[in-house]
């Protein structure tokens, strides 16, 4: 922690003699629907990154129309939250009908900016919707200082750094020049550098450059060598088949650190997410980066802070190469992502603190006598067993069985709309 | 009709001869430390030698310099720039920005040749780096014919299209074998494996073998299939395309010279009017000289993607 604790003017302060962090970094979550957009600003994002319905790289998520993305805006702006488009594609000629006025809908929608890795579209952006930020995407495998100035000297407002880049490598390139720096925190990650794979194209005809990954990387493989035209197996029965599945990122312990390099943005990856995961991870996210700023100099992480994010995990974690270049260990041998520790069973939509009776809409199946957690912003989180249970007419239910089905029951601790209730996975 | 320039990859100096022979018109050479999957290793003073052969005989020779690279090897980067460029090389390949700001810093005015590997996927944008000083974009191996001719009608800067050899699928910046290796406690197999480059995975559904190896940047994966249209120039040719390449990555210098030959033929012969009599001949030829690992195909040119 040494290093994190140089002195920079512009990022920390004394008020009453105490040391106080006076530039809060972004923190950026993503979204891959307008409800879980809604969700990701509720718990904390200051910043929310979605997809359109072109020109994104995750074309199996839901994705937003220009109509999503206007009341997206519209919802951010009550919370003073960001919306960027990501349009990282990088483009083949055909691609190329229909960006301008798709770029002036994203304008016109009130997005603050856009996540770009083609200069086409960096270039009809300046050109044609002028008022959108413009973000190099991580898929341009930025990795150095240099390439850094460069985008910079073409007016770029951020770069988000490849996966690959250190910590003490963002220092130099914040030093070297001045740009909003956008990291990675949280989440799934390529193994190979962002852009430079096209496993897909070979193996399944899709392309991955524009949004068709079907993951290859995570699939097994056997290793072999050729030895005078007679092939070898490099594997035994005792180890798994070869992979080159990582550990999902995880860099809640380095967050201080991040602060204090001045990383204006730090980013959770996720579209494909569910919304108890974005729930749960800006909800994390945000307290730490909170608690840090009010008072580095007695920060502490809390144990459940990494336990909760536990919670919504589907694979191991690991800090890739923030600290280090990673080891085997943080690769995945013979693993292929677990059940996640706990479900997402409902949400509030109302508490009646006179009756003490929680309306909420069911999102898995629960039945009175199971024990639920309760979490959200504005309560710490607790766990209480059922009671009855009654649907809209208030008939006494076995279990709550319908997605989406508006249920009540007592519950003594106080509720607020959008909270959510999850149950440990048997 | 307009000659397309046969681009080739020597393992060595001496191999450049042989190649010359061959009818090869440019050259790839260049350093791991700076340059992506090479056929061979060259130090500044074999380029300087290379370079002197290659002009002697009124050809060209380019310097790869397309690394991703990171903050630690910018300084270098500048230094050997600055140094190859004395030579008076023909041209450097690069993808990443940083290699524009060494030109712009250090007033070098080699020509560059712009080389992100899978990313140049467009016109506009093989455009938008002739205007920041590229003379040439090597197209992405992803695209298909009528991409690369659309492309090609549409810029302003040279086209160079790969037409032979294994094309990379994957560039890690970790050294995936190595960790293969410690994951099954073999600590010897990591230390006696540095430059083994005959290792391959199996994809039991597909049945395909890609190979693989690591380097100064990482591991790198490529196709199970060497591209090769030799006997399929046509469209190519009459495009004008600028550069035909034959990337010799993980081939013997024997191959990649008889390769060099064959396909100097096939575009000598569809000058000259007479590829149609020679192309089934000129295919088998290949054939003759696979290695009997490597099936061939014609790469995406005549393939459909979606996503």
């Amino acid at each position: 922690m040494a290093l994190a604790l140089q002195q920079n003017d512009k990022i920390r302060s004394l008020v009453d003699g105490k040391r106080v962090i006076t530039k809060k970094p972004e923190l950026l979550a993503p979204a891959g629907s307008l409800e879980k957009l809604k969700v990701a600003v509720h718990y904390g994002a200051d910043a929310v990154f979605i997809g359109g319905r072109e020109f994104g790289l995750r074309s199996n998520a839901d994705n937003f129309s220009i109509e999503d993305m206007r009341e997206g805006v519209e919802f951010a702006n009550k919370y003073d939250a960001k919306i960027y488009v990501t349009t990282n594609i990088f483009a083949h000629n055909e691609n190329m009908d229909g960006l301008i006025e798709y770029l002036q809908a994203i304008e016109g929608a009130g997005v603050t900016g856009i996540i770009v890795a083609d200069p086409l579209i960096i270039e009809t952006c300046r050109k044609h919707a002028p008022k959108l930020e413009i973000h190099l995407s991580t898929q341009q495998s930025l990795s150095n200082w240099k390439a850094v100035k460069y985008w910079k000297d073409e007016g770029l407002h951020r770069v988000v750094l490849a996966r690959e880049v250190g910590g003490e490598e963002m220092r130099l390139m914040k030093e070297k020049v001045d740009i909003e720096i956008e990291a990675f925190i949280h989440g799934a990650m390529c193994i190979a550098y962002s852009g430079r794979c096209v496993l897909s194209n070979h193996m399944t005809a899709r392309d991955s450059n524009r949004g068709g990954c079907c993951q290859s990387c995570r699939w097994d493989y056997d290793l072999y060598e050729l030895e005078d035209g007679e092939e070898k197996a490099l594997y035994d029965d005792n180890h798994e088949p070869f992979a080159m599945s990582p550990k999902d990122l995880k860099l809640v312990e380095a967050i201080p650190h991040m602060i204090e390099l001045g990383i204006d943005s730090l980013k959770i990856e996720g579209r494909m997410k569910s919304i108890h995961y974005v729930a749960t991870v800006v909800s994390v996210y945000r307290k730490v980066i909170d608690a840090y700023c009010a008072d580095p100099d007695n920060f502490k992480i809390k144990r459940e802070w990494l336990e909760e994010l536990d919670k919504c995990a589907n694979r191991d974690t690991a800090e890739a190469f923030f600290h280090d270049a990673p080891g085997h260990e943080e690769q995945m041998f013979g693993e292929h992502g677990r059940k996640t520790k706990y479900e997402f069973v409902g949400r509030v939509v109302a508490y009646d603190e006179a009756t003490q009776m929680v309306t909420l809409e069911q999102r898995n199946y629960f039945k009175p006598g199971d024990e639920v957690e309760f979490f959200g912003p504005e309560i710490e989180n607790f766990r209480v067993v059922i009671d009855e249970v009654f649907d809209e007419d208030g008939v006494s239910l076995d279990a709550a069985r319908h997605p989406l089905q508006i249920v009540t029951f007592k519950c003594e601790h106080k509720l607020y709309p959008e909270n959510m209730m999850r149950k440990e996975n048997a | 009709m307009k000659k397309p320039e046969l681009l080739v990859t020597p393992t060595s100096v001496a191999h450049i001869e042989a190649l010359l022979e061959a009818g090869a018109d440019a050259f790839v050479v260049g350093e791991q430390k700076f340059g992506l999957r090479l056929a061979g290793e060259f130090t500044v003073a074999q380029i300087k030698e290379a370079t002197a052969l290659v002009h002697a005989a009124g050809k060209k020779i380019y310097v790869a310099v397309n690394a991703l690279f990171h903050n630690d090897l910018i300084d270098d980067l500048d230094a050997y720039m600055v140094e190859v460029a004395k030579l008076e090389v023909d041209g450097f390949i690069y993808g990443d920005p940083a290699v524009i700001m060494a030109c712009r810093e250090n007033d070098i005015t080699i020509p560059l040749h712009w080389n992100p590997e899978t990313t140049a996927t467009n016109w506009f944008t093989a455009n938008y780096w002739g205007e920041r000083g590229a003379n040439r974009a090597v197209l992405a191996r992803e695209l298909s014919m009528e991409e690369v001719i659309e492309i090609k009608e549409n810029a302003n800067v040279a086209i160079e299209v790969q037409v032979h050899g294994m094309t990379c699928m994957f560039q890690s910046k970790r050294p995936l074998l190595g960790h293969y290796f410690l994951y099954q406690d073999k600590v010897m197999e990591v230390e006696n494996r540095k430059d083994n480059r005959n290792m391959f995975l199996h994809d039991d559904e597909r049945n395909n073998k890609y190979p693989i190896y690591e380097d100064a940047n990482g591991t790198h994966i490529f196709s199970p299939n060497d591209m090769c249209i030799i006997d399929e120039i046509d469209e190519l040719m009459d495009a004008e395309i600028d550069a035909f390449k034959i990337d010799g990555v993980l081939q013997t210098a024997d191959y990649i010279t008889q390769v060099t030959a064959l396909y100097r033929k096939a575009i000598d012969a569809y000058v000259d009017g007479t590829y149609d009599d020679e192309r089934d001949a000129l295919r088998e030829a290949v054939e003759a000289i696979q290695p009997a690992h490597r099936p061939l195909d014609t790469g995406f040119i005549f393939k459909e993607t979606v996503y």
